[in-house]
């Protein structure tokens, strides 16, 4: 038996947690470090994984699979392929950045009025972010439904403490206003996830009746699913097989989010603080679009096929509706969350247009909104943390008091609306051509609407950076070292990866063959007559 | 014409050469269990009788606990044995079944009935009354509520230690419910365990009035309930002419034609089984607690000790599913098709009714008790799943949920205000912020009930779901997965209050308890991780134990 590498990137995480968590209420710092550093085992820990990878190989490498609930069918089965590689890569790099930045962010939270003898915010912030990476990592290496079901759900509870419980203090309402809007958002957070991940297990189980139904003995290993199906052993019912896929997508839809289930991610992403914001969007959701590459695609190619042109127009209402909300939003912490929404209308545009640009447009997109949108809200968040305001209105003139900070700040924007030489332009660019080249009308409709992108960052800009000084903003100190330590290796990341993208193409192109063989799809000839 | 030939006959029969009665033969090895615990219930009451007042407690829990541990040995014996699967039998003249489903539930109850002594015997909690440590029973419970007698028990220090007999009688009438292998036997047990509950539940310390209420209702309801499966069991044996399980099996599904000549005019006779069959289901469901049986559910819930509620959640529920589960797999399945159909239909206005109401509710004890009856909806939706696999997802899912209820329930005697418990939901804000541990402890609980992956909630859910799916019942797993998302919801407002509401000012604290109650928490937490965790081993266990013998 081989060093079990995936497990050991899952586990470390969920040690750290662990430990953190039991760190004295008065060793405060010390279980900061201890989080930062165990984050960054896991960094390494994932180089590792994907030095390991050998994008030339077989689909799941690393493999580890041991029996673990027989009656149900259930195997611990691990292993990563490209797509997963990179995605638990931008996970494990995020993490110890969002842990930086919300370095203080869980202090106040201890000062409050009569805390109990064990009342430890700091310890639980830290220990609950280090929670979510484990559970995010495995569910981006299980290879075993159940397995993956499991902390797709699991994931929610850290997630609905850590927004509930250390929301962002800056509400126009004064501070009770922001406590029960912060637990409205966790709540709504939960249940639209909950419900969604419950929908998900009748399908989950339905899956276990058919192929306990056909195959005899009931399975839920991807690969052996996958493989019942190549051999023509395993041949779902189409209505069957619409349902199951109807019950997955629905849940991950949530999660990603996807018109019109995305009504919580405003409401999270404003309420919490901007780290938890950043683990939100940038880390959480992306095990949604990721799992319908995986599992909607991998398992019901025909019926992802049959609900392509619903989940297009969604994805496209996604997009626009996304970038015209955020124009008029007066929240930063909601802007930016409605422009993800937009972008989540983009990656799963790429998934479902079902062609290999899509696909690997697709997953960088995952990678590269991930890092441009922890860039832009961990500088906002900065931006917040000092003025004690998330509304527009209240900044002005940032640039001359703190012009490094508005010039990270602009980057990330940038980056956002997807400016050549930034990481996120390769993406939506592949995407876009992904969707033309099957279906060009909606190419174009999405296209288009990248103006919308720059109409909201950029006027963000302008409102908060540039002008007068406002009142509020006068003698607001620039970015710390902290801060530049968390800003300036994702800015240079950003940089490179718009320059030089081959690192990340060269593991995904191989792997997205495999998704696309899934569906049984090939990208379509370049035909003449189309492009006129 | 066939009157007059009946009576003759019967006169024959009567005038004949009488039969020589044999004496019974009792397997007192396969039914050690149940006797170890009904002679420890006897010996506590000796000592009750017999034993100066203040060395009681003492006695009491001790017998109490090492009745439970040996039965629960002897079950552990037995099932090593071989009697839950090769040499499954039916022991007692026909009157009791020693088969996997009955050495698994029997092993559960003693399991609960343990650990529930345990938060009988919590004496740290109540502040202490004239300078002696009471629990949370009614000093002396023939006095009135609030008037001199009460004062001058409280004064002298009673306490009634009559509680440790009384739940061992419940016990074992428990553990003879689901072995019961023919009608009488059943009704009996029922009894036996009811009556005790009764009791029980007026016995509490605090709100005497509420307990006495409560007890009161649980009894009139319950004696309706009685009544009709006595009923239920008169016109079963009038269709079947017996009332052991497998003989009337046999009639049902026509495989017995002997018509026992006194029984010519009622034998066979549909109408007899159809309403017979539905008055027993009825008495099940009644304790099962499943809509629309479920009235007393919350009353009774609400106003009994914490620790009795948490003991009857656990145990009655186990012990009454366990019987179900034989009558309809056991004696009715040549009815399937009659019964199921009304079975689906209880399955999902329980499971609905139950998630829906609990919603409202502001008081955790009856909260709980909602979820309660939204829980046995799910379990229905195993037991309508007519497999072997639906048997043992159902015998998991008890043990499963019977260990939260403890745990939970337990968690709630802690939380105190000046008038006792304090149960009502306001209280618990920024419970959380005050004592981190306990609100975790029962945020774990919360979630386990909730179906949350990790704890053994969510096993159980999935296993009965995916019998259920499984035998084609598609449409109550969808249902399931509705009510469990309203259920999740005030699972989920509960954990919003304790984290994430300020504390009031005039909260409730939370009392140290005795290692008593620490052990019962700890064991709930610790069954509720493993079976979330690693349940291979019990899922297994279970499995083997599917099979009913007939």
């Amino acid at each position: 038996m081989s060093f079990p590498l995936l497990t050991v990137t899952a586990l470390v995480p969920a040690v750290g947690a662990v430990a953190t968590a039991a760190m004295p209420a008065a060793r405060r710092s010390a279980a900061k470090w201890l989080a930062l550093s165990v984050s960054l085992v896991t960094l390494g820990l994932a180089a590792a994984v994907l030095v390991r990878f050998d994008p030339g190989g077989a689909r799941y490498q690393l493999t580890e699979s041991r029996p673990w609930i027989a009656e149900f069918g259930v195997r611990y089965e691990l292993g990563v392929d490209g797509i997963g590689a990179v995605l638990v890569a931008l996970t494990a790099l995020l993490v110890p950045f969002i842990l930086l930045a919300g370095w203080h962010d869980a202090d106040e939270e201890a000062g409050g009025d009569k805390p109990g003898r064990r009342w430890r915010p700091t310890q639980g912030f830290f220990a609950l972010i280090l929670a979510v990476e484990a559970m995010v990592v495995i569910s981006f290496l299980a290879t075993d439904v159940f397995l993956f079901y499991i902390f797709f759900e699991a994931m929610l509870i850290p997630m609905y403490f850590l927004i509930g419980g250390f929301g962002d203090r800056a509400h126009e309402h004064g501070e009770e206003e922001a406590s029960r809007q912060r637990s409205y958002a966790a709540v709504k957070f939960l249940l639209y996830n909950l419900a969604g991940g419950l929908i998900m297990l009748a399908a989950v189980i339905g899956l276990y009746a058919v192929t306990a139904d056909q195959l005899g003995e009931g399975t839920f290993s991807l690969q052996a699913i996958t493989e019942a199906r190549a051999s023509g052993e395993l041949e779902m019912a189409t209505n069957t097989e619409r349902l199951l896929f109807l019950g997955f997508f629905f849940a991950f839809a949530v999660k990603a989010p996807l018109f019109p289930l995305h009504t919580w991610l405003p409401n999270a992403m404003g309420e919490a603080t901007a780290p938890v914001a950043v683990l939100i969007t940038a880390v959480v959701d992306k095990v949604g679009t990721f799992a319908m590459l995986r599992y909607c695609l991998g398992l019901f190619p025909e019926a992802s096929e049959w609900a392509t042109p619903v989940v297009l127009v969604l994805a496209l209402i996604s997009i626009i509706y996304g970038a015209l909300v955020a124009v008029g939003q007066r929240d930063m912490k909601r802007l930016i969350a409605y422009a993800s929404i937009s972008h989540f209308g983009f990656i799963i545009l790429g998934v479902f247009a079902m062609t290999s640009q899509g696909h690997s447009g697709a997953t960088l997109y995952m990678v590269n909104h991930g890092i441009s949108t922890a860039a832009l809200m961990l500088v906002a968040g900065f931006l917040i943390t000092r003025r004690g305001s998330r509304l527009i209105a209240d900044y002005g003139g940032v640039q001359k008091v703190a012009p490094v900070l508005a010039g990270a700040f602009l980057v990330g924007g940038l980056a956002t609306l997807s400016l050549p030489g930034l990481a996120p332009f390769i993406s939506e660019f592949l995407v876009l051509v992904g969707t033309f080249s099957r279906y060009p009308v909606v190419g174009v409709i999405a296209a288009a609407t990248i103006v919308l992108a720059a109409l909201y960052v950029l006027v963000l800009y302008q409102r908060t950076m540039t002008g007068p000084v406002k009142e509020g903003v006068k003698g607001m100190p620039d970015l710390r070292v902290r801060e530049l330590a968390v800003v300036t290796p994702l800015i240079a990341l950003l940089i490179f990866l718009g320059v030089f993208p081959k690192p990340l193409t060269d593991i995904v192109n191989p792997a997205v063959e495999h998704t696309l063989s899934d569906v049984e799809k090939h990208d379509p000839a370049p035909d003449v007559e189309a492009a006129k | 014409m066939s009157t007059t030939q009946s009576v003759h006959n019967l006169w024959t029969h009567a005038a004949a050469e009488p039969e020589k009665i044999p004496t019974p033969h009792i397997e007192y090895a396969q039914l050690s269990p149940t006797l170890i615990v009904l002679g420890a219930a006897l010996v506590g009451i000796l000592i009750e009788a017999f034993l100066p007042r203040r060395t009681r407690y003492t006695a009491q829990v001790l017998v109490a606990v090492v009745a439970l541990a040996s039965a629960f040995a002897a079950v552990l014996a037995l099932g090593m044995d071989g009697y839950g699967t090769t040499k499954a039998q039916v022991a007692a003249m026909g009157a009791i079944a020693v088969d996997g489903p009955a050495l698994f539930l029997q092993g559960t109850i003693l399991l609960v009935g343990l650990v529930a002594v345990f938060t009988f015997a919590e004496r740290r909690l109540d502040p202490t009354a004239h300078g002696n440590r009471v629990d949370s029973f009614a000093a002396q419970a023939a006095s009135v509520p609030g008037g001199q007698g009460e004062r001058d028990a409280v004064r002298a220090g009673f306490t009634t230690t009559e509680v440790f007999p009384i739940a061992l009688f419940a016990i074992a009438g428990m553990l003879v419910f689901p072995a019961a292998n023919d009608l009488l036997t059943l009704f009996i047990a029922l009894e036996v365990f009811s009556l005790p509950l009764y009791i029980l539940c007026a016995l509490s310390r605090r709100n005497r009035l509420m307990s006495q209420e409560a007890a009161v209702k649980y009894f009139l309801l319950g004696a309706f309930s009685s009544a009709f499966l006595l009923f239920g069991i008169a016109l079963l044996y009038g269709y079947a002419g017996a009332v052991d399980y497998s003989s009337i099996a046999r009639v049902v599904s026509n495989a017995d034609n002997a018509t026992d000549p006194a029984l010519a005019g009622t034998m066979g006779n549909d109408a007899l089984l159809l309403i017979g069959g539905a008055m027993v289901l009825m008495g099940m469901l009644f304790k099962v607690g499943a809509v629309p049986f479920h009235m007393w559910t919350p009353d009774v819930y609400q106003g009994a000790p914490t620790p009795v509620t948490g003991f009857m959640a656990a145990a009655t529920k186990v012990a009454a599913f366990g019987a179900l589960l034989r009558l309809l797999y056991v004696v009715l399945p040549g009815l399937r098709w009659d019964w199921e159909p009304v079975m689906w239909g209880v399955a999902i206005v329980t499971m609905l009714g139950g998630a829906i109401v609990a919603i409202t509710q502001t008081d955790i004890k009856r909260l709980l008790a909602y979820s309660s009856i939204a829980h046995a909806g799910f379990i229905l939706a195993g037991v309508v799943a007519t497999s072997e696999d639906g048997v043992s997802s159902v015998l998991f899912y008890l043990a499963a949920y019977s260990f939260v209820t403890l745990g939970a329930f337990a968690v709630v005697t802690l939380v105190r205000d000046a008038g006792g418990e304090a149960t009502h939901l306001s209280k618990w804000a920024g419970l959380g912020r005050r004592s981190p541990l306990v609100a975790a402890v029962f945020a774990v609980f919360l979630l386990a009930f909730a179906g949350i992956p990790l704890t053994s909630g969510f096993t159980g859910k999935f296993a009965v779901f995916k019998a259920a799916a499984e035998s084609g019942a598609g449409a109550l797993v969808v249902v399931g997965v509705i009510s469990s998302a309203i259920a999740a919801f005030f699972y989920i407002r509960v954990i919003v209050l304790m984290f994430f509401q300020e504390p009031k000012a005039d909260g409730p604290t939370v009392a140290v308890p005795s290692p008593l109650t620490i052990t019962a928490i700890g064991i709930g937490v610790a069954v509720t991780l493993v079976l979330g965790l690693a349940p291979q081993y019990f899922l297994e266990l279970a499995g083997d134990a599917g099979v009913f013998v007939r």
